[in-house]
């Protein structure tokens, strides 16, 4: 098989990094935000592997599986937190929040 | 081989645009889990079946699905959907597409400028890659179990003080709300005080 | 014992420390025990080392102490040195006896006072500087005592503070003498100049030798030094904060305000009198000041109704007559005067004080009246500072004093006939203001009985003053009438005697028996008209009803308007200027790095908005302008 060129691995990479970023910046609902943010997460991985691939060795497997874990870790507690969000302000609005105002 | 990288690579794409992009929450997810699936394949096809596999079982199985059992117990209704509408006019687009093209622009020039480098040659198995964790990245995985137990504690008291106040709120047991939203002696101070207090206005 | 000196003033400013650092803590007893025995022991040296003083005199008739070198800056080194001959020991023999006993006498009066430690306290401040100031050295070291006395005589008008008028009386007397300051320090500015020193003593030994009569520098210094006297002794111009300055209590009244400071003019004349004999232009100055200031203070007093601004615009008058004897070279006459001053004006405000506390406060002295019979001791003691204020004949030692000063106005060189026709009308005005105050104050029936009688702290200051204004004036006896001038003899070699050249023993005779037929006129002209009757009363209210002789009781009442005049073309002004420049560049500037400050603020909390997708958002771009940088690099 012919090998799939690293940089086009990593450029599908950015674009769905991207495509993440622009899903923060836009949507206002909390829920729609970290979804984005598991998007990006996705994406960095991708471009680990990718990495790895190219070198033939285990590491970008290895990194790939401790963003995974660190991505279970922020997502319980993100929730968690985005629970305790909902019950104080009633809304699922990430603005709500921004009474630490300068 | 190429063929079906490519064809992978417009079905993530394709399906993380959708994800972005839709009101109902449920459906967002569901398109991510999509753009999961096609990135386990592209894991797949590029000689790492170890991790593809992990995506599908981890971030697929487990952290999706976490997300979809806080979405149903938000429970939000239809008019989620509308204020959803309402927030997502054209216009606020426009800047963060701008930014992003931008930044993939930049990106891309950076790694067309050195020609290709060939990836996927050689397919890395499970067993290289746990010789790798046992060897070299002992600390990450201490790191990491380490990490997983914070999360874990921290979900839980998170969690719980939600839960309390909730039983608080159910009906016929508003006259226990000042005595409940109060907290313990016992409690940290601080946020979870203030959640309770704010329960209790 | 001369090396004794040290402690006389030294003893007020420990005693000072001691209750300014003791605060609420020291029982009340405590305090007013330290603040009066402070004072009392200064007097028990004051006396020791005037005693050793006369009895065997060092050589030159004068002794200096030096503590320690000021400070030094080139050539420039005052010491804290005190200086003692003559002059010095008359100055500290009066002032601490009779601040000995009026501190006594506060024991009792302000004992009812909140602010009774801190009065004891400030007190004792004000008698060490006074004490530094007559001792001193050096101009230096006087100025120290002078600017300590005017900081006392602030804090002691203002010291019931929660009351605002009379921190607006604290603060007029200050401003008013700081203007006399200012032109006092310039005055020491000249004569550092001139002479490279501060030294009193030097001073005087080089400007009689390098200073012609006349000559342009002693006129300019002495007039500087005149500037000075004039304010702290409230002469004209700069007479105004001294009726005002009665918002204080009575003792300080009694302290400060007639016996002791405002005579520190006087002795800063006295003590560099070389340059005022060196300087003619600016000694007949003081002789006019002296004659116009009297005349003014005492038609003013007439009019009064407060009993202690009675005896404020008495005590302008009285300096008047001190300055008049200065200015015609009568040295020693005016330390007379200066002397018997302090103890009949000290009596009388001690005495207003005994009836103003036991009619609760009351100042109006025609709310008052048959006081005779409810404050005995008073009323034979006030009588006796009355007789002795109006110069009466013979008996009092007011008499001497004042016959003394217009003799020497007559006779002197420098003395014309209308100074003295001056200071004869000032001794007719005095009486009649005087008796006018007394028979107010005690005659005719009771129209309230008085609350609080005098105990006997407050009665033995009152006795001893009285006693020494009887008998204070047998320390000089004119020629006409046993001739043992023994002041003017004993102070001669720090004063020199008047030279007396054209009149003789008749003369003065005359002189004496026109001074004592005025003083006499006098008394039974406010007789007639100021005793507590309904047909005196009838007899002013006639006066009255004439517009002319109203109006003109209206004028002398507000002291000529000089307030009036002083608010209208100084202080409306200066106000008005300040208002103008309130807005200029400079505040600008200053006020222009706030703006700057504040304009940059709220840009830049713009960028805290709180929401999390703007901080979102900066990273985002934050990372692209990075990676760009690092592309293009």
């Amino acid at each position: 098989m012919t090998a799939i060129p690293m940089e086009y691995g990593l450029i599908l990479a950015g674009i769905l990094f991207s495509l993440g970023l622009i899903g923060v910046l836009v949507r206002r609902n909390i829920i729609f935000i970290l979804l984005s943010i598991e998007i990006m997460l996705n994406a960095a991985g991708l471009a680990f592997v990718v990495a790895g691939s190219r070198w033939g060795q285990p590491d970008g497997q290895v990194l790939f599986i401790f963003i995974l874990t660190m991505a279970a870790a922020e997502v319980s507690v993100g929730l968690a937190l985005v629970l305790q969000l909902y019950h104080k302000f009633k809304t699922l609005d990430a603005d709500a929040a921004r009474k630490m105002r300068g | 081989m190429n063929s079906i990288f490519y064809i992978l690579s417009a079905v993530a794409i394709i399906s993380t645009v959708m994800a972005i992009t839709r009101l109902n929450a449920v459906h967002a997810l569901l398109y991510f889990i999509v753009s999961l699936l096609s990135t386990a394949l592209i894991f797949f096809v590029l000689g790492a079946p170890f991790v593809a596999a992990l995506e599908i079982i981890i971030y697929a199985g487990a952290i999706m699905v976490l997300f979809v059992f806080v979405v149903m117990m938000l429970n939000l209704g239809p008019q989620a959907i509308k204020q959803e509408k309402e927030w997502l006019s054209s216009d606020m687009w426009l800047g963060p597409v701008i930014l992003s093209t931008i930044l993939i622009i930049e990106l891309i020039y950076i790694l067309i400028q050195h020609g290709r480098q060939p990836s996927g040659i050689i397919v890395i198995g499970p067993k290289q890659v746990g010789i790798a964790l046992f060897g070299p990245y002992v600390l990450g995985v201490e790191l990491a179990s380490i990490l997983l137990l914070a999360g874990l504690i921290g979900a839980y008291h998170l969690g719980r003080r939600a839960k309390a106040v909730e039983t608080a709120k159910s009906p016929g047991n508003t006259k226990d709300n000042e005595k409940n939203a109060p907290s313990p002696p016992f409690s940290k101070g601080g946020f979870s005080n203030e959640i309770a207090e704010g329960e209790s206005q | 014992m001369l090396e004794l000196l040290w402690l006389v003033p030294s003893l007020p400013f420990a005693g000072f420390l001691i209750l300014a650092l003791s605060g609420h803590r020291l029982p009340a007893k405590s305090a007013a025990f330290i603040g009066v025995i402070s004072v009392g022991l200064s007097a028990a040296v004051a006396f020791i080392v005037s005693y050793s003083f006369i009895v065997s005199p060092p050589t030159g008739y004068s002794y200096t102490q030096v503590l320690w070198t000021w400070l030094q800056v080139g050539g420039f080194a005052p010491e804290i040195a005190f200086y003692l001959d003559v002059l010095s020991v008359v100055m500290i023999l009066v002032v601490t006896f009779v601040s000995f006993f009026i501190h006594l006498y506060s024991v009792e009066f302000m004992r009812d006072d909140e602010g009774y430690r801190r009065f004891f306290a400030y007190m004792n401040l004000f008698v060490g500087s006074m004490l530094t100031l007559v001792l001193a050295n050096n101009l230096v070291l006087l100025y120290l005592g002078w600017e300590g006395v005017g900081l006392c005589s602030y804090l002691l008008i203002g010291f019931w503070y929660k009351d605002p008028a009379n921190g607006r009386a604290a603060i007029k007397a200050f401003v008013v003498t700081r203007i006399g300051d200012a032109s006092m320090a310039v005055g020491l500015f000249l004569l550092f100049t001139a002479f490279g020193t501060l030294q009193i003593q030097q001073i005087l030994h080089l400007a009689s030798q390098h200073w012609p009569v006349g000559s342009a520098l002693a006129v300019a210094s002495a007039a500087l030094l005149l500037g000075g006297a004039v304010g702290k002794s409230a002469q004209l111009p700069l007479q105004t904060w001294l009726p005002d300055a009665m918002a204080g209590p009575t003792p300080v009244s009694a302290l400060i305000h007639a016996a002791t400071m405002v005579t520190a003019g006087v002795y800063l004349i006295a003590r560099t009198h070389v340059l005022f004999t060196l300087a003619p232009p600016v000694q007949s100055a003081v002789a006019i000041i002296g004659a116009v200031t009297l005349l003014l203070a005492g038609l003013s007093a007439l009019t009064q109704r407060d009993i202690k601004r009675v005896l404020a615009y008495s005590t302008i008058s009285q300096i008047g007559y001190m300055f008049l004897a200065l200015g015609v070279g009568a040295w020693s006459a005016a330390i007379f005067h200066f002397m018997t001053h302090a103890f009949f004006k000290a009596l009388l405000f001690l005495g207003a004080g005994v009836v103003i506390l036991g009619l609760n406060q009351e100042h109006d002295m025609f709310k008052m009246g048959g006081l005779r019979k409810q404050l005995p001791v008073t009323f034979w003691t006030f009588l006796i500072g009355s007789a002795s204020l109006s110069a009466l004949p013979l008996v009092t030692a007011g008499f001497y004093s004042k016959d003394m000063i217009l003799w020497q106005v007559w006779a002197s060189d420098k003395g014309n006939v209308w100074l003295w026709a001056a200071g004869l009308t000032g001794a007719f005005l005095t009486s009649i203001y005087t008796f006018r105050m007394f028979f107010l104050t005690f005659s005719g029936d009771a129209t309230s009985q008085v609350s609080r009688k005098p105990g006997i702290i407050m009665t033995i200051p009152l006795i001893t003053l009285a006693v020494l204004s009887l008998i204070g004036g047998l320390v000089e006896l004119p020629e006409t009438l046993g001739n043992s001038p023994l002041l003017t003899d004993f102070l001669h070699t720090a004063l020199p005697p008047l030279a007396i050249s054209h009149a003789d023993l008749s003369a003065e005779g005359n002189l004496q028996f026109i001074t004592s037929l005025i003083a006499l006129i006098g008394i039974i002209f406010a007789y007639r008209y100021f005793l507590h009757s309904p047909q005196h009363t009838g007899r002013r209210e006639k006066i009255m009803q004439n517009p002319i002789a109203f109006a003109v009781h209206c004028f002398l009442f507000q002291g000529w308007n000089f307030d009036l005049l002083y608010d209208k073309f100084i202080v409306q002004p200066f106000l008005w200027i300040a208002r103008v420049n309130k807005n200029d560049f400079i505040d600008f500037i200053y006020k222009g790095i706030a703006l700057l400050s504040r304009a940059l603020n709220r840009s830049f909390s713009f960028t805290q908005s709180g929401k999390v997708r703007w901080y979102a958002m900066g990273i985002a771009i934050g990372a692209i302008i990075l990676i760009g940088i690092v592309e293009l690099v």
